[in-house]
């Protein structure tokens, strides 16, 4: 070591700290390559066909046609139903565990649901495609068209085959997969609420239903949302839990019980067959499409829990 | 009722019963969930210990029709896995500590922080589509480093948002003692706070594992499969996922059987790493 420590100090510090900083950048890297690499592959389909892309319905390999449409509308589809049940049920869930729960429960029920959320998905996937679809088609279709299928409007969406497989069905178990995690980080928002503005609200008489409608709900509204947006992007590129039961047809309809495709269950399908680079190539296009997507959802879903966590941070 | 205003004014009732209905709903939903998942398990279960025998360890994957177990499959899974969190451990905790104790609150650390943030949810098969563009479709080849490096892509950013996490429970004190004797900061953080956190930054590594034993969509373009036994991680290369994925879409019974038997193995080796990871945390922050 030389005459002045605090020198080599210095030097040591500045080798350690530009270290750190490269696997840092080595981050933002990966993601400005897999953008990149995404685009690189998805270019013939970008310059072939073009935002035609974006409208067009008709998929097929066999003629060198490539419309992104149909697994497009599946995806967002599929989500949707996905959400409807989800955000319900979660806020519910939250609620429990947050209000009315006795707290020798909490704790259990509480890493229960966190557990329930690491399940990988394709366990999701095959309970659907073995247990839920076939109850689900014999069951629950011919009730589902039978009473709401009858109704105007509405009933056009309670129609085709009653087989168990198809874009509802898809859309159920990925809530079913969506929903311990949805509602673990509701959870975790709502319990940012003070004591104190939840414990004034009770003092004056609020019931437990008031205090969270009127209380936490308002305090946590950006972190909620965040946590749907979360569980959005979950749903929108979830790939083993949709790929089972979807169905594997490129249509687009409204009646929930056809078979379907999303973005992720195509790529399933189909990227290791696709022999023709023209048809890859649309593949890694419905790949980007897709990421860009969730890469929305997911920034938004950041920057409303950031603003949460902003706020509580000035409080403390 | 005797004069309590609860019972007769309506407005009192009116709110006593929208909160035990709401109430109500609230239970209906936590058991309609928890419902739904222990279903889940159960047919897991049942399913997965019905075809569970020896022969999973010891045989390869059949060809449809005869018998066979898993052991390319779960030896596969193992190589890459354990790559994978090999690559990973050493990159995330680098960056997670770049995040809490160098960058802090410089440009690059908030860019960093937000897009690991995105990764932490990224749609992993875009993962699988990205190694294969810049892997698989250059060397011509499925093999189990690109299968090894999807999965190192996704531990990435578990282990940088857990090891940042734990990094910013460490007390100020203990950094400015550290610095008050003359530590560089290479040492208050080797020595001091990254030590201080070890549970934590195991607990991350845990997680990482468990997120990555399951994944099943990035490794479909990459590692492929393999029906043999192969130690090759240059060739396509046999694992759970992608094994379960296949034999549970295929029409032949003992293919499915199989399928459940993996299945099980797989949950059982995720919630175990949870477990673990839940215990190690706990008992180091006491």
């Amino acid at each position: 070591m030389s005459s002045n420590p605090t020198r080599s100090f210095a030097r040591q510090d500045a080798i350690f700290a530009r270290s750190t900083q490269f696997f840092a950048v080595l981050v933002l890297v990966t993601l400005a390559a897999i953008i990149i690499s995404l685009i690189h592959g998805a270019w013939p389909t970008i310059t072939k066909v073009g935002p035609k892309f974006f409208v067009d319905a008709s998929w097929d390999p066999v003629r060198s046609l490539f419309g992104g449409l149909a697994p497009l509308w599946g995806t967002l589809i599929t989500a949707t139903i996905a959400m409807i049940i989800a955000v319900p049920v979660s806020f519910g869930i939250a609620i429990f565990l947050t209000e009315m729960c006795p707290p020798i429960l909490k704790r259990p029920l509480g890493t229960a649901v966190e557990l329930l959320a690491a399940i990988p998905s394709i366990i999701y996937g095959m309970w659907g495609l073995f247990v839920f679809a076939p109850l689900f088609g014999e069951h629950i279709q011919p009730l589902l068209s039978a009473t709401l299928g009858k109704l105007p409007v509405i009933g056009a969406l309670f129609q085709g085959p009653t087989i168990g497989i198809g874009v509802l069905t898809a859309g159920i178990i990925l809530s079913v997969m969506v929903i311990p995690f949805t509602a673990s980080v509701m959870r975790d928002v709502f319990e940012t609420t003070p004591p104190i503005l939840k414990e004034s609200a009770y003092g004056l008489g609020a019931t437990t239903w008031e205090v969270v409608w009127n209380v936490v709900l308002p305090y946590t509204k950006t972190g909620v949302v965040g946590g749907v947006m979360l569980g959005l992007g979950r749903a929108l590129g979830e790939t083993m839990a949709v790929t089972f039961v979807i169905g594997n047809a490129y249509n687009i309809s409204l009646a929930l019980f056809e078979p379907g495709n999303s973005i992720a269950s195509s790529l399933a399908n189909e990227f290791n067959e696709a022999s023709d680079p023209l048809h890859l190539s649309a593949l890694i296009a419905l790949g980007l499409v897709l990421f860009l997507l969730t890469f929305c959802v997911l920034a938004a879903s950041r920057w409303m829990l950031a603003n949460l966590a902003k706020r509580e941070g000035k409080r403390t | 009722m005797n004069g309590n205003p609860r019972a007769t004014n309506p407005i009192y009732r009116r709110r006593v019963w929208v909160n035990r209905f709401n109430l109500v709903m609230s239970l209906a939903t936590m058991t309609f969930g928890m419902a739904f998942l222990i279903w889940i398990l159960v047919t897991l279960f049942g399913k997965g210990f019905a075809a569970l025998s020896p022969t999973l360890f010891t045989q390869m994957t059949p060809p449809p029709g005869s018998d066979g177990g898993l052991a390319n499959a779960i030896f596969g899974s193992l190589m890459m896995v354990g790559t994978a969190i090999f690559i990973a451990t050493p990159i995330g905790i680098m960056a997670g500590i770049y995040l809490a104790e160098v960058g802090r609150d410089s440009w690059i650390a908030k860019v960093t922080r937000f897009v690991n943030d995105i990764l932490l949810s990224a749609p992993s098969i875009v993962i699988g589509l990205f190694v294969y563009a810049v892997i698989v479709f250059q060397f011509k080849q499925y093999s189990g480093w690109a299968g090894a490096t999807a999965l190192a892509i996704i531990a990435v950013p578990v282990v940088v948002r857990t090891t940042e996490n734990m990094l910013q429970l460490v007390p100020n004190s203990l950094r400015e003692a550290a610095y008050a004797v003359g530590a560089p900061l290479w040492q208050v953080v080797l020595k001091v706070t990254i030590k201080s956190v070890r549970g934590g930054v195991i607990t991350g590594i845990l997680l990482a594992l468990a997120r990555i034993s399951g994944e099943t969509a990035p490794l479909l373009f990459t590692a492929l499969n393999n029906q043999f036994w192969s130690t090759d991680m240059g060739a396509p290369m046999a694992n759970l996922p992608v094994v379960i994925f296949q034999f549970a879409m295929s029409p032949y019974e003992d293919w499915q059987r199989l399928a459940w038997a993996g299945a099980l193995l797989i949950t059982l080796t995720v919630l175990l790493l949870n477990i673990l990871a839940r215990t190690v945390f706990r008992q180091k922050t006491q």
